[in-house]
């Protein structure tokens, strides 16, 4: 019996279920702090006044503290720093232009109020096409003409095989602008401790130690002064790995002021300047031969980055990835791309779940649907023709695929679904006028990728690898100290798991410690569906070296050769006697009994495993099932299924829900959730009323397959699995609306699919028929 | 808007004798003035549901409300589900079908489902994913706890 593979109750839940969770929000403080926000898009700053006697910080105030810029060292970058608060310029609406400190927060929200604000206000732009156009209005002089990175790739045979291609099949698709939305809005606490000079900022972030080498390079301060705590994270799904710049102006408050301040971002704040991301258009075109194999690819990414570049990832974290990954799944050796991150006044482009994965899936699924039309084959039979069968692959772009079973996920769907059925069951409902339809899409998801993929994009930051302590301690009960910072995904209890089989104690008995800079190894924290591959495979590097301790230290009391010693169930046992010692005493024997292992072994019970893998692909194809309303255009998923491959899974029940969630968004990403600025920089969706994350009653039932495939570029055997469930279903939905609307001959490249959308493309059919 | 107003706010059979503003909220008085953090606050504007509790019986979001209005009345939390260690049926059955993640949506979720289901405890599926459906949750994309609440409904029927 093994406690990986086992869907044992998370040790995360008691606490969560009970109310004594410990979030941002709920630590007092001495003063609280509002930021007083842009109200336009683009303009000259002029002045900020404020009632007499308020603590209003402005740009002014901070002369010391850098600019935050986060550097690429490649793809023609152009580093533009973002001032902690707008200096001189204003560049998106909800840009931080002042902190206003009071006793309580409501007294600094009466404050903000009364903050006026002398901005000379200049023409914006929001759109990325529009800012790419001669004439545009230019966001920083550091990047003329609003290009902020330029990638380009183009393989040696590109040219002649498109020569020689049968069939160019091209979609124009469009993806709009979307808000992670975590339930938990962003927040920070900083408490100055007079003893010892240092600060303690408690924040929502995935990325403790990465904000507090960031806060201390722009504050100018020893990283040793500071401390980061992610306590429990209400979700973050990419948005907050990146740095708050208001987070900065907390640290930097609490040493002026020698005391505690807090923030706490409401809704509005969040959907307006806590940072987007998808906005993207990208062409892409296919070459295919005679029979519908896809011989090349073309693409041009144009991804709207928003007002300012990201830190770490910077802002080349959209347009690189989608250039890099664009061929996805499919066997297409030849590959040209241009890729470029546009600066607009808008709020700024950071990592969200899947990151561009969602859209080129969206983007390449389209495609696919579109050239089976155009050859008259069905939806399934084009993605068997040209999906990854052998393994390692080498992508256009040098990505190596590990084992995978990209065909099998298909295979296994369609057999899952019965497609003959549901298709006699589409053209009896037609006859009726309901419009039901089916859509495939099946994709790749790099995951648990280390230093060298980031190296890859030239990034001065350049994160991957991840560091495990772990000890056991002298009652016996082992805590493991770990560079990640889950907030969600139960990593706890995984790790416990992998940790549990390794050194025989039970889970109960692992106490995983993460989210403190004090406490915890340094690292990177957890995005990029990294954590379970690298700190899982650094925690099981540490396990492996406390056990070949236990072992020693066991033949050593027991007087037998190690390769004797059996340890399981919390016991070291003789193999063919009943000599025998528990793990806890050994392990109280490490630090109470030194004198016992002679010198050759030493004290304590702790080690440490470094772990930073080449990366490793998961997949899955997702198929949905939809209900299209032609009259109003509102769209009900009847049915969602997935068949995926993570490689071997160390929780069922964990991994399944993040299918689940992952799911659940990218149905919101596919239908529901828009952010919406007007021409002017304007945000029209600056409530949960506006954009419109899906409830119980847009979610059906998903129904989940598996294959476990170990990978042999982790060592766990584990694939990652916490985006694949948004990258896979924009896709699905969309081409199941398409596939409904099929009869109209109308097309939609569109997301989110949203019924005025679906409304205006029959119209437009019909006004044309 | 200095003026405050002494109201008295019972959580959980506790009574918490507090002076708040006209303008304090109800969720903002159970977490500042009373302490209890359980309670949590994703919108502040009635769509997300995270601050539910039950007010004299009936779920309510505590955004929604002013602490004044809930003065003299019987207000339960998060805290006050669990009778020492024994957990409430839907406490236990969203531990056992994983309908937590985060936990950040988790308290609000437990009280809409706990109101609706000693009013209505033989609601119907569908009635019920109308329910769940006030409330947003970002991470278990809510078939766990679709079921945890249906496991739940079925074991409070046979107590």
């Amino acid at each position: 019996m093994t406690w990986v593979g086992r869907a044992i109750r998370r040790l995360e839940d008691p606490a969560l279920i009970t109310g004594q969770g410990r979030f941002t929000a709920d630590a007092p403080s001495v003063h609280w702090v509002r930021f007083v926000r842009s109200p336009v898009a683009a303009g000259t700053l002029r002045s900020v006044t404020g009632p007499d006697g308020a603590t209003i910080v402005t740009a002014a105030d901070l002369a010391s503290v850098k600019k935050i810029t986060p550097i690429l060292h490649k793809f023609n970058y152009k580093p533009i720093g973002q001032p902690v608060l707008a200096d001189g310029a204003v560049r998106f609406i909800g840009e931080p232009v002042a902190a206003v400190v009071a006793e309580s927060e409501e007294e600094a929200e009466d404050i903000v109020d009364q903050v006026e604000l002398s901005i000379d206000e200049m023409p914006p732009v929001a759109d990325a096409r529009a800012a790419l156009e001669a004439g545009a209005p230019q966001v920083h002089p550091e990047a003329p003409g609003n290009i902020i990175l330029e990638g380009k790739v183009k393989t040696p045979a590109f040219d002649r095989t498109w020569g020689s291609a049968h069939k160019i099949v091209t979609v124009a698709a469009r993806s709009r602008r979307q808000n992670a939305t975590p339930m938990e809005p962003r927040g920070g606490h900083a408490a100055y401790d007079a003893a010892s000079g240092r600060v303690t900022l408690t924040c929502s972030t995935q990325m403790p130690h990465l904000m507090r080498t960031a806060i201390c390079d722009v504050l100018g301060m020893p990283e040793s002064d500071l401390r980061v705590v992610a306590p429990d994270v209400g979700g973050g799904f990419g948005q907050k790995m990146s740095l708050a710049s208001e987070y900065v102006v907390l640290v930097w408050l609490a040493r002026k002021l020698r005391s505690s301040v807090a923030w706490t971002e409401d809704r509005r704040e969040n959907l307006i300047a806590a940072f987007h991301s998808r906005d993207q258009y990208i062409t892409l075109e296919g070459a295919f031969d005679r029979d519908a194999k896809l011989l090349a690819l073309k693409a041009d990414i144009i991804s709207n980055i928003g007002a300012y570049s990201c830190f770490p990832t910077t802002c080349g974290v959209e347009p690189l990835m989608a250039m890099a990954e664009m061929p996805g799944p499919y066997d297409v050796q030849q590959y040209q791309c241009l890729a470029r991150g546009v600066i607009t006044n808008t709020c700024t482009m950071a990592p969200y779940r899947g990151v561009s994965r969602p859209v080129i899936t969206f983007t390449l699924e389209r495609l696919m649907d579109k050239a089976a039309r155009a050859f008259g084959i069905d939806p399934v039979d084009i993605r068997r023709r040209n999906l990854i069968d052998r393994f390692p692959y080498k992508s256009a772009t040098g990505l190596e695929y590990d084992e995978a079973t990209y065909k099998e996920t298909l295979e296994m769907a369609v057999k899952a679904l019965d497609l003959p059925a549901f298709r006699r069951r589409q053209a009896e409902a037609r006859t009726r006028g309901r419009y039901l339809g089916i859509g495939f899409a099946t994709f790749s998801e790099r995951t648990g990728y280390g230093s060298p993929a980031f190296a890859a994009r030239g990034m001065e930051i350049t994160p991957g690898w991840e560091t495990v302590i772990i000890t056991v301690d002298p009652s016996g009960f082992v805590e493991a100290r770990i560079g990640s910072s889950p907030h969600g995904q139960g990593l706890r209890t995984t790790l416990a798991q992998i940790i549990a089989d390794e050194i025989g104690v039970t889970p109960e008995m692992v106490k995983v410690v993460h989210g403190d800079t004090d406490r915890a190894p340094y690292g990177w924290g957890t995005f990029a569906s990294r954590s379970l591959v690298i700190s899982g495979g650094a925690t099981l590097i540490a396990a492996q070296k406390v056990r070949a301790k236990l072992i020693k230290m066991a033949s050593h009391l027991l007087e037998a050769a190690p390769d004797d010693i059996i340890l399981a169930d919390g016991m070291a046992r003789v193999t063919g006697t009943d000599r025998a010692i528990s793990v806890a005493k050994l392990a109280r024997e490490a630090y109470t009994q030194t004198h016992r292992f002679k010198g050759e072994i030493e004290p304590g019970l702790t080690e440490t495993g470094h772990y930073d893998p080449p990366g490793t692909f998961s997949n899955a194809c997702h198929v949905a099932i939809v209900d299209v309303d032609i009259e109003t255009g509102h769209v009900k998923v009847e049915k969602f299924l997935v068949a995926e491959d993570a490689g071997r899974i160390i929780n069922p029940m964990i991994a399944d829900g993040q299918v689940h969630g992952g799911v659940a968004q990218g149905i919101g990403n596919a239908l529901l959730e828009e952010i919406i600025y007007d021409d002017g920089g304007g945000i029209l969706t600056a409530s949960l009323a506006d954009y419109l994350p899906p409830t119980a009653r847009e979610v059906p039932p998903i129904e989940l397959h598996h294959i476990e495939t170990p990978s042999s570029n982790s060592i766990t055997k584990a694939k990652g699995l916490g985006e694949g469930g948004a990258i896979g279903a924009p896709a699905a939905v969309i081409n199941a609306i398409n596939d409904a609307l099929s009869p109209f001959g109308v097309e939609i490249d569109e997301m989110p699919a949203t019924p005025q959308r679906i409304r205006a493309a029959i119209r437009n059919a019909e006004s044309v028929a | 808007m200095s003026g405050k107003t002494a109201i008295n706010l019972s959580i959980n059979g506790r009574d918490y004798a507090i002076t708040v503003e006209p303008r304090r909220t109800l969720a903002d008085a159970i977490r500042e003035d009373c302490g209890q953090t359980g309670t949590h606050i994703g919108c502040e504007h009635g769509i997300c549901g995270a601050c539910t509790v039950i007010v004299n019986g009936e779920p309510v979001r505590s955004c929604l409300m002013f602490a004044v209005q809930a003065d003299g009345k019987q207000i339960r939390t998060v805290e006050g589900l669990a009778q020492g260690d024994r957990l409430h049926p839907l406490q236990q059955a969203f531990m056992d079908h994983h309908g937590l993640q985060c936990g950040f949506c988790t308290p609000g979720f437990l009280m809409l489902a706990v109101g609706v289901l000693e009013r209505e405890p033989d609601i119907g599926d569908e009635e019920l994913i109308d329910v769940l459906s006030s409330n947003l949750c970002r991470c278990t994309g809510y078939q766990n706890i679709i079921k945890a609440v249906r496991a739940a409904a079925k074991q409070m029927r046979q107590r």
